[in-house]
């Protein structure tokens, strides 16, 4: 079988989802949840994103979890601390994972 | 490369950069390139002053590695032509 010497691009519908990244195109203009690394998540609407998982998302929320240790009773206490972002870009290798958001929260 | 077209339609505009280290640096974006490593004018760094090793410091160079978010101007994103450009690019890194 000879492989073509002009380029064929294919004409890709967009509706059929055949790799892990077009499950996330499905969620373009959808709110997202996004889990990151340092214990760190982050909800918003998807914008944009490329294979890497940079991302751009709008009315995104962080939350950051941190595990405090009171010194005399030795307890552990989870704190998490939340922040508004109107538009961010997030960096690829600190993502996870991207999932439709998780009600409940 | 969308994020590379991206980052250049915000050339001249102010942005802030939350670095890996927890700094935030703000100021204006005067380049961008392939890695997204990117150079930042009249510089402040933001949230707190706790980080006085830049005060003397005007401009700067910051890999794009080191990068965690870019907090962007709302107003100077077009999030319809964002979504366009990333159908194209996902389609076109398909085999």
């Amino acid at each position: 079988l000879e492989m073509a010497d002009e380029k064929e691009t294919p004409i890709v519908l967009g509706t059929t989802v055949e790799e892990p990244l077009d499950l996330i195109r499905l969620s373009l203009d959808e709110r997202v949840y996004v889990k990151m690394r340092n214990d760190r998540e982050i909800r918003g609407r998807l914008h944009a994103f490329d294979q890497h998982l940079n991302m751009v998302l709008a009315q995104a929320e962080e939350t950051v979890t941190r595990v405090e240790m009171d010194e005399e009773s030795f307890e552990q206490v989870y704190r998490q601390t939340k922040r508004t972002i109107p538009m961010v870009f997030v960096r690829g290798d600190c993502v996870i994972l991207v999932s439709p958001p998780m009600r409940g929260s | 490369q969308l994020f590379f077209s991206f980052f250049k339609t915000l050339v001249g505009k102010e942005v802030i950069i939350e670095l890996k280290n927890d700094l935030s640096i703000c100021g204006t974006l005067h380049s961008v390139d392939q890695y997204l490593n990117m150079k930042l004018l009249d510089i402040s760094v933001t949230d707190q002053d706790r980080f006085p090793h830049m005060l003397s410091v005007k401009n700067c160079f910051i890999r794009g590695s080191v990068v965690r978010y870019v907090h962007l101007p709302s107003e100077h994103v077009d999030t319809q032509l964002l979504q366009d450009a990333t159908r194209k690019e996902i389609a076109s890194n398909k085999k």
